[in-house]
Formats: C-alpha cells, sequence, structure tokens
C-alpha cells in the first residue's frame, strides 16, 4: 500500500475540488519563511511535520507561527526532529481557520461485509479509535448505487448539520466517494473535518492507496516513503520483504506458510529477522535474486522452506546452488533447507550434489536453524 | 457427493493460451478433471492440451457444456474474464489471478451475487475433491481421496496441510482454497454449511490467518451451526503488529483480528487448536477415530 503523506492526501483532495487551508510545503526554513513573506500562506498560520505515524501534536511536530520569522523557527525545529522514527523532510505551513466544531469521515473497506463503509462521527479531532461506538454512525455502500443521496442525509444529520453545512458536507461525500474509487483507495480520512463558518475545511488528509491497483496509477509508483532500501528493490523484483529485528533468515513462499515457519520458529527460540515470500515462481532466476537480496540483509542463519506447488521445487533447488555459488565466502551464512512438493525427489537431488542436505520435518529444520543461529552444531 | 465439485464439473480454462492455464490445465486434466474448453479472446480454433480454444466464454459453454470456470487471466483483465463468465451462465468462478484490485473485487463479488453465481478467491488454490475434479492450482500429489474436509485462507500452507493428513494415511473429502485477499467470493462462514450438507466429510480442517475477522465469524457459526468436529490452525501468532488499514481500518475489528482473538472464539465454539502446523494431522486423526466409534 502507499500510504500517501497529509500535503499529498491534500493536493489529491484539491483536484477533486475538496476544500482545505490555504497552504503550501516547505522543504527549508527559509521555503518556509518565503511561504509566508509571499502571502501564500496568511498568518497567523501552523506548521506541520509530514510524516506518516500519527499523533503529532502532543510530539512536537505541529507549531504555530503568528510571524515570518516564527514559521521559519517553528520549520527549523520540525525539519531537525526524527518522528517515531521518521525522519522530518517537509512541513506544511496552513493558514489557521476559525475551527466551530472538528468532525471525522472516511470511507474504507469493510471486509467481512465485502462492502465499503461510510464511517462518521461527531467527535472528530482526536484518534477514532478514542472514541466510544455509541458515537461513530457506520452507513455500508453498494458499489453499484454507489454513495447515494439519502446515506449522505444521513450523515449530516447524524453530525448535527444542517442548511449550507449539511449541503457543504453533501458535496463533500460526494467527492470523496469518487476518490475511494477512482485512485483505487484503501482509505480517505478526513481528521479533523471542521466547520469553519458555514462551510467546511478538511484539516488534515489521510490517504492509502492501493499497491494491487498500480497499473491504472503510475502516479503513486515514485512514492517510496515507508520502505527500507532493501524492501524497495525487493518491491522492484516482487518477491515480498520484511526487515524485523531478529537474525534468522526466512525464505518461505506463500504468506501463510512464510506467517507458519515464523511461529515454529519462535516456539524453539528463534528470532526472526528477515522473511522473503518468494510467492509462486517457475523462474530460479527469481530464487537466485531472492537469495543475494537475502545475504545484503547479513543474516545468522538461513531457513529456506518451500512447499512447491506453482513453484516447483528443482526451480528453487537449482536457484539455490546459483546463489549459493555467487554469495562471496565474507558473507556465507549456515543454511537449512526443507523443500517439498512438486517435483521434491528432483529438487532434493539437485541440493544434495551441491553438498546441501533438506530436512523434511518442519520442527527438526525449524529447530536445526535456530541452533545455527546461535553459533551451535 | 462432495462440495461444490464432482464428477459433473465441465470446466472452462479463461486464460488457457497463457503460461499459467497451459501448465494448470495440465494439472487439472491429470488429477482426472472433465475440462471441456479454453478461452482467450483471438485465439480461437487452436488447442491446449488437447483442450479446444475459444474467443468466449459464451461459445465455450455452448460447444462444451462447461458449467464451471477456472480464471488465469492477468489482474487488469480479471473482472471483465469474471463478468463474462457470471454472463454466459457459470455458476462456479474459481479466480486464481492474484493482485486484483478489491475495487475490482467488489464488482465481481456483488454481480456474482446477484446473478446467483459463487466465485471462490480471488488469489486462491481453488478447489479440489480428489477422486472427482479439481479446479485451480492445488498440486496433484497432496491429494489422496477420504473423509477429511479442508478449507484455508493460505496457498501454499494448505498444500503442506493437506499433504500432512495424507502422510498421516487419511484422505479428504473436498479441499478449498478461499484465497488470502481483502474481499473474497467464497469465506469461511460462506463454506462451512456445503461441509455440514456433505455426507462424505466427517471432519473438516479450518486453517486461518491473522487479519479480518473471517476466522472469528467461522467461530460464531461452528458455535451454532456446525456439527462436525473442527480442527483450527491460525498462522501468523508471532507476526509483528502494524500492517494493517490504518485508523479506519482498526475500529471495524474493534478488539478482534489478531491471532489470540481468532483461537480463543474457535476453542469457545468446540474446535481444537493446533499451534502448529505439523499438530494438525494427529488432532484429524485422533477425531477420526472417534467419529468411526459413533
Amino acid at each position: 500500500m502507499v500510504k500517501l503523506a497529509e500535503w499529498r492526501g491534500k493536493e489529491l483532495f484539491r483536484t477533486y475540488g475538496i476544500p482545505l487551508p490555504t497552504g503550501q510545503v516547505a522543504r527549508s526554513p527559509a521555503e518556509a519563511e518565503a511561504t509566508v513573506t509571499s502571502g501564500r500562506v496568511p498568518l497567523p498560520c501552523v506548521v506541520k511535520a509530514q510524516v506518516l505515524a500519527g499523533g503529532r501534536g502532543k510530539g512536537g511536530a505541529v507549531r504555530f507561527a503568528t510571524t515570518a520569522a516564527e514559521a521559519r523557527a517553528a520549520a527549523e525545529a520540525i525539519l531537525a526532529l526524527e518522528f517515531k522514527g521518521e525522519k522530518v523532510r517537509e512541513v506544511l505551513l496552513e493558514g489557521k481557520v476559525a475551527i466551530a466544531r472538528e468532525l471525522y469521515v472516511s470511507l474504507t473497506l469493510d471486509r467481512s461485509a465485502r462492502l465499503p463503509v461510510l464511517i462518521t462521527s461527531a467527535r472528530g479531532g482526536v484518534e477514532i479509535e478514542a472514541v466510544d461506538d455509541a458515537e461513530i454512525d457506520r452507513q455500508w455502500v453498494d458499489p453499484f448505487p454507489g454513495l447515494t443521496a439519502y446515506a449522505r442525509r444521513h450523515a449530516a444529520k447524524v453530525l448535527g448539520l444542517a442548511g449550507p453545512t449539511a449541503r457543504a458536507l453533501d458535496d463533500l461525500l460526494a467527492k470523496l466517494w469518487t476518490i475511494f474509487q477512482a485512485e483505487d483507495a484503501e482509505l480517505v480520512e478526513i481528521n479533523p473535518l471542521a466547520v469553519v463558518g458555514d462551510g467546511l475545511v478538511a484539516l488534515d488528509a489521510k490517504v492509502i492507496i492501493e499497491d494491487d491497483a498500480a497499473f491504472r496509477h503510475p502516479q503513486y509508483a515514485a512514492i517510496q516513503d515507508d520502505r527500507t532500501p532493501l524492501e524497495e528493490i525487493a518491491r522492484e523484483k516482487e518477491i515480498a520483504f520484511v526487515q524485523l529485528d531478529g537474525n534468522i533468515g526466512v525464505i518461505a513462499n506463500g504468506a501463510g506458510l512464510t506467517m507458519a515457519t515464523l511461529d515454529v520458529l519462535k516456539e524453539f527460540g528463534g528470532s526472526p529477522g528477515v522473511f522473503l515470500d518468494l510467492g509462486g515462481t517457475d523462474d530460479p532466476k527469481k530464487v537466485t535474486e531472492a537469495f543475494l537480496l537475502m545475504a545484503q540483509a547479513h543474516p545468522k542463519a538461513v531457513f529456506l522452506n518451500i512447499f512447491g506447488g506453482v513453484t516447483r521445487c528443482d526451480t528453487v533447488a537449482k536457484g539455490l546452488v546459483e546463489a549459493m555459488g555467487q554469495v562471496p565466502a565474507s558473507e556465507r551464512f549456515p543454511l537449512v533447507a526443507r523443500i517439498r512438493g512438486n517435483n521434491e525427489a528432483l529438487g532434493i537431488e539437485i541440493l544434495r550434489a551441491a553438498g546441501i542436505a533438506s530436512v523434511p520435518d518442519l520442527k527438526a529444520s525449524a529447530q536445526a536453524v535456530v541452533a545455527a543461529a546461535e553459533g551451535r552444531p | 457427493m462432495s462440495v461444490l465439485v464432482d464428477g459433473g464439473t465441465r470446466v472452462v480454462v479463461q486464460g488457457i493460451t497463457g503460461h499459467q492455464g497451459t501448465v494448470h490445465t495440465r494439472g487439472m486434466k491429470e488429477f482426472g478433471t472433465n475440462v471441456v474448453a479454453g478461452v482467450t479472446p483471438g485465439k480461437a480454433g487452436g488447442q491446449v492440451e488437447g483442450v479446444p480454444v475459444y474467443d468466449s466464454v459464451r461459445e465455450a459453454v455452448r460447444a462444451g457444456g462447461a458449467n464451471a470456470s477456472a480464471i488465469f487471466v492477468p489482474a487488469p483483465f480479471a473482472k471483465d474474464a469474471l463478468l463474462e463468465a457470471v454472463d454466459a451462465g457459470i455458476r462456479l468462478c474459481v479466480v486464481v489471478t492474484e493482485h486484483i484490485p478489491f475495487h475490482d473485487m467488489l464488482v465481481m463479488y456483488h454481480y456474482a451475487r446477484a446473478h446467483g453465481a459463487r466465485i471462490i478467491g480471488p488469489n486462491c488454490p481453488g478447489i479440489a475433491a480428489p477422486g472427482k475434479a479439481k479446479v485451480g492450482i492445488i498440486p496433484n500429489v497432496v491429494f489422496r481421496p477420504g473423509r477429511i474436509g479442508v478449507i484455508s485462507r493460505s496457498g501454499t500452507l494448505t498444500y503442506e496441510i493437506v499433504n500432512g493428513i495424507k502422510e498421516m494415511g487419511l484422505g479428504q473429502s473436498t479441499c478449498i482454497g478461499l484465497g488470502g485477499d481483502p474481499v473474497v467470493g467464497t469465506s469461511f462462514v460462506d463454506a462451512l454449511p456445503l461441509f455440514e450438507a456433505d455426507p462424505e466429510t466427517d471432519v473438516l480442517v479450518l486453517v486461518g490467518e491473522i487479519g479480518g475477522t473471517a476466522e472469528e465469524d467461522a467461530a460464531e457459526y461452528i458455535h451454532g451451526h456446525f456439527s462436525k468436529p473442527v480442527v483450527a490452525y491460525i498462522a501468523g501468532r508471532s507476526a509483528p503488529p502494524g500492517k494493517r488499514m490504518g485508523h479506519a481500518g482498526a475500529i471495524i475489528s474493534r478488539g478482534r483480528g489478531t491471532a489470540e482473538t481468532k483461537l480463543a472464539a474457535l476453542q469457545k465454539a468446540g474446535a481444537r487448536v493446533a499451534r502448529f502446523p505439523y499438530e494438525i494431522p494427529g488432532l484429524v486423526a485422533e477425531l477420526a477415530a472417534q467419529h468411526a466409534h459413533r
């Protein structure tokens, strides 16, 4: 998934006509000052760190300024922050608005209902998890009629809006639904949605775009705000790769088998550090690339656990033997292999010829790799 | 009788001329499935693995009497392929294709439902009843006819588990891989009544994963409506938190969706819980033996 930073989300909102505060992004204190002196951002203004983590207000990542010099100082302080592990690269400066009330609206997917759901609450401006269930309204949306006019009227009533403000909400929700579908969003969330005079203003924007729809939205491909460099390389090679804190590398195929493998390793005292899901492949080159990628993460030991279906055991064995030949001696790691399923006998034979044993039992193989990571025989 | 497929299943393979389509057409035929037609627009007149290829599903149905579809077409075209199958009268569609945007799947699911058609998948290994028919990609080697039903959200983990059941000396009645996508055509709750009604299934194995609340929903259903013994396993107990759909996703699943909540719910519903995949065959054998004594 691609999580859009607030400013990117707001740029998207702007193209669909969702009302926003007057604002501008800056990447340095001087740029921040210039947004104010040039009149592009009115005073007083708010300066917000553009990070993906929540809780910015409490963490010193949102500041206020009444002069251009203050805006510069605020930007300087925020740009020096590392917020919950994320380096702050941009700040968003926006003119302050006179907030009468703060509301919550979002559209997301309800997997169990197999329907999108419109979530609204009159208690905006706080984390929605903290709001009591009784104060949250949910309306499920059938994709065929889409978000109906009566559902939008219901939302206005729940939020206590009438007259021109209710009409503003009607327009905003119709646009939010368009964004949700047209941009293939997993989530579009406005929290808070401020009542300002008779109208509404989106003070924040949280948008998550679904990866699987990338073929329709090439513009999101370049956004890589929340991936490590190795994760980025893996993504390009269509290998699911996640880095954790432990020291055992796990290469498996399929999400379920990968997760089950982690469960078993933990049971025997192992600490998985990187896991890499080959998915379905019958290309030995992909297996080789996966191994070379794994080597770059410097694991203490690697566990290869494959159950062949689409992926054939002999393909994996060939790729593995090729990769082990390419890994420099200084970066070698102990390897425990377990390959089962399609063409199992052939795969095991290829590994054996290269001096690698395959341990057929899941429990025994997991215990072996934990021992290897601890330097035990 | 088995679940959803049997000796009368006549399969059309959509995307048959692609690499996966061709490979798995061979696999389905070797399993003993009656594969009657293939479809690839623009490739009519040819043959793949001895199966005639047509331009459209309608022609495949007319010429071959197809009543089930296996869809292998690439994700950008999968929605259209499914709609075409439903419009041609196919009522069982197994969507193997992965990476279909969920917005597309929402349209596919609700369209199929409105027309009385069932989707299995997407991003799934499909369905197989040993000795009868297979629609999908589960490797043939893991099967052996028997009386254990399997429903699973996983792919390869399902193969691993089905194989374990075989190595225990038992066999399977029907195995359905539901797929792990956010929106699936057939959920645990949709599949459970089919196994309850299947006289060939004595024990059911349910393989879940963390995320979503499909397992909790299944537990609720099992509690009131499912009389057969169940062995449940949930993958991902030790997976790190995160990887969820922001705040709005969290409030939908409030207090549900973790491995702990799923296992507790299933245990409360009377299921025997396996902590690791290798514990499943033993539990299944125990319950099957008890069933035989009744």
